[in-house]
């Protein structure tokens, strides 16, 4: 296969350089490297050989940084999620870390929590991104400046946010609370309630990266041809007819990609996590990747690894089939 | 009327936004500039007297110049990956757009990989001590290559798709290699999408907060975004000097939005919507 296609590639070329020669001289400038390629495999010299002009050295470097730091600690981890570990020796134990994953209450919880996390901030940004898009690409005053504002969180330190957030949100003294009590309404202890502090931490992600989402949804939006829309108008259709009818089936490639990037950022989410909550109260806001980093805190290296490994299984099985569900759908429209 | 409706519904979005997007900025700019006690009481007001710039010296000198020291350390990460992403992603999208063959569709799915998966964190600190990098700046600035390796690449190779093919040619006819071809053809072509790449890069990098907090531990190597982390615990009950810390965490982002606010927004879009 790879050198039908480099052979492919290099007569393509000689025949356009060929262009000015006559026909039968440029069939036989096209056999040369065919007999030359035979020699290089014979083990002569290949200097005769004309090179692709985009050689594959140029992915080398690159290539090789990737590999060492990125695929390689990939692929080990699926050994080392098998094994009692202290980053000198590796005693295999088999699924005993994945079993514990499985039957420790709080990390079960984190696998859950995960999954509702990235659920929850995914639809809420896909839902509140497309609104906003909707709102700035209206015809109405301030746009750039609206646009700037909603945009700017997406650039700002995350830990920074968290953290201010946090004390915004103080369950007596908190902007939030003291805000609610003003107009008479108790205010819940946002990030203290066990059962809230996860969808706590979810809506200041919402704050911060809803403005991707929507900058991603007005690329779309603006791609669409206005005169659909007026035809639309001509034929009477109201405005949520041509937001259902028009937007919504036209700005699907955005959708897709709001979609799924914010579902593989809310599976791997960790800094807002722990820069508000540490996972708690108690258990009550681990997800898998801050579970990930108290067990390697813990020196449970192995354990730690497995929970990598797991979530690794996890974006695999959410996000390739959405993936080629989303295309199969594109096939059929 | 639609005048008036434009006016209304832009002025009413100015007022949401106001609230629930920069309410949360002016809270951090106001805590900052407040004494120990009253930053303390977490109120959302002004404050009694502005101790600003006493607040802003007391961060700064903090632990030794900490934050000077962080500011150093995460700039020079930040530049030297970001020179080496340039350099390394452009050739990598360049030869993948230009030549279909095993080896670059090889490279497509790792990139995939790379785009969608979370590191393995602990192998990779097993890995970096056994050569050596470990709690070291090189071995920062490598992992940041080669986990934003991915998106730089796609960025090129979606430009890349635009330049026509014939001035590869027109250089090869007159004799260039291909070295020359890239380097004096190619890549001075490509300086509009790198200087969305250099802004998107720079930001994220510098705002990465995971990566120094697994691979770069340790009082010498502290980033910035790990002295805020840091400060949380220490400064418990100072949060004036917490909410400075963050107000100058966030000036060097906001500077960059200032002056590149469109190559940011085309980087975000074109890398989210090819990839």
């Amino acid at each position: 296969m790879p050198r039908l296609h480099k052979d492919k590639m290099r007569t393509d070329i000689m025949a356009r350089i060929a262009q000015t020669i006559s026909r039968s001289d440029s069939k036989a400038t096209a056999e040369t490297p065919d007999i030359t390629e035979r020699t290089a495999a014979g083990g002569e010299t290949t200097r005769r050989r004309r090179p692709s002009p985009y050689p594959h050295w140029f992915l080398l470097p690159a290539a090789i940084i990737y590999t060492v730091l990125f695929l390689v600690p990939t692929a080990t981890s699926f050994w080392y999620s098998m094994t009692r570990w202290d980053l000198k020796t590796a005693t295999f134990i088999g699924f005993e870390n994945f079993h514990q994953f499985f039957s420790e209450p709080f990390l079960v919880q984190g696998l859950v929590n995960t999954l509702i996390y990235a659920a929850l901030t995914s639809a809420m940004k896909t839902v509140c991104g497309l609104g906003l898009a909707v709102l700035l690409t209206s015809d109405i005053v301030a746009r750039g400046l609206l646009r700037a504002i909603v945009f700017f969180p997406v650039l700002v330190s995350t830990i920074g946010v968290g953290i201010a957030f946090t004390v915004m949100m103080h369950p007596t003294r908190g902007v939030f609370n003291v805000a609610l009590a003003s107009v008479g309404v108790a205010g819940p202890g946002w990030l203290t309630d066990p059962a809230l502090a996860l969808f706590s931490v979810a809506l200041v992600d919402l704050w911060k990266g809803v403005g991707l989402a929507t900058l991603i949804f007005i690329a779309g939006l603006s791609a669409i041809s206005p005169d659909y829309y007026e035809a639309a108008r001509i034929d009477g259709a109201t405005r949520l007819q041509q937001f259902r009818r028009i937007t919504l089936p036209l700005v699907r490639p955005a959708t897709v990609t709001v979609v799924t990037l914010s579902l593989i950022g809310g599976l791997r989410s960790f800094d807002l996590i722990w820069a508000m909550t540490r996972g708690g109260p108690g258990f009550a806001s681990d997800v898998i990747a801050s579970v990930i980093y108290k067990q390697y805190q813990a020196g449970f290296y192995g354990l730690s690894t497995a929970g990598n490994v797991i979530l690794f299984l996890l974006i695999s099985v959410i996000i390739l089939p959405l993936t080629v569900w989303f295309q199969r759908r594109e096939v059929e429209q | 009327m639609t005048r008036t409706r434009r006016a209304t519904t832009g002025i009413i979005a100015l007022a949401l936004a106001g609230i629930i997007f920069v309410i949360p900025f002016v809270f951090i700019g106001l805590q900052a500039g407040k004494s120990r006690t009253e930053a303390a009481m977490l109120a959302f007001s002004l404050p009694k007297a502005w101790l600003f710039w006493d607040n802003f010296v007391a961060v700064v000198t903090a632990r030794d110049y900490q934050l000077l020291l962080a500011f150093f350390n995460s700039s020079l990460i930040t530049v030297l990956s970001v020179a080496a992403l340039v350099v390394l992603s452009a050739m990598v999208g360049y030869v993948m757009q230009r030549r279909p063959s095993a080896v670059t569709g090889l490279a497509q799915i790792f990139l995939l990989v790379g785009l969608m998966m979370p590191p393995a964190v602990v192998p990779t600190i097993g890995l970096l001590q056994s050569i050596g990098l470990f709690k070291t700046m090189t071995g920062m600035i490598l992992i940041q290559i080669a986990y934003n390796l991915s998106f730089s690449t796609m960025l090129y190779r979606a430009f890349i798709a635009t330049i026509p093919r014939d001035l590869d040619e027109a250089a090869r006819i007159d004799g260039a290699k291909p070295r020359q071809i890239f380097f004096r053809v190619i890549l001075p072509l490509l300086k509009p999408v790198t200087v969305t790449n250099i802004v998107v890069q720079s930001i994220a990098i510098f705002n990465d907060f995971t990566g120094p907090l697994y691979y770069l531990p340790g009082r010498d190597n502290v980033t910035v975004q790990l002295t805020l982390y840091n400060f949380q615990s220490a400064y418990a009950t100072q949060y004036n000097l917490l909410f400075m810390n963050i107000l100058l965490v966030t000036i060097p982002p906001l500077i960059v939005f200032i002056f590149f606010n469109r190559q940011i927004v085309a980087g975000m879009t074109a890398g989210a919507v090819k990839g």
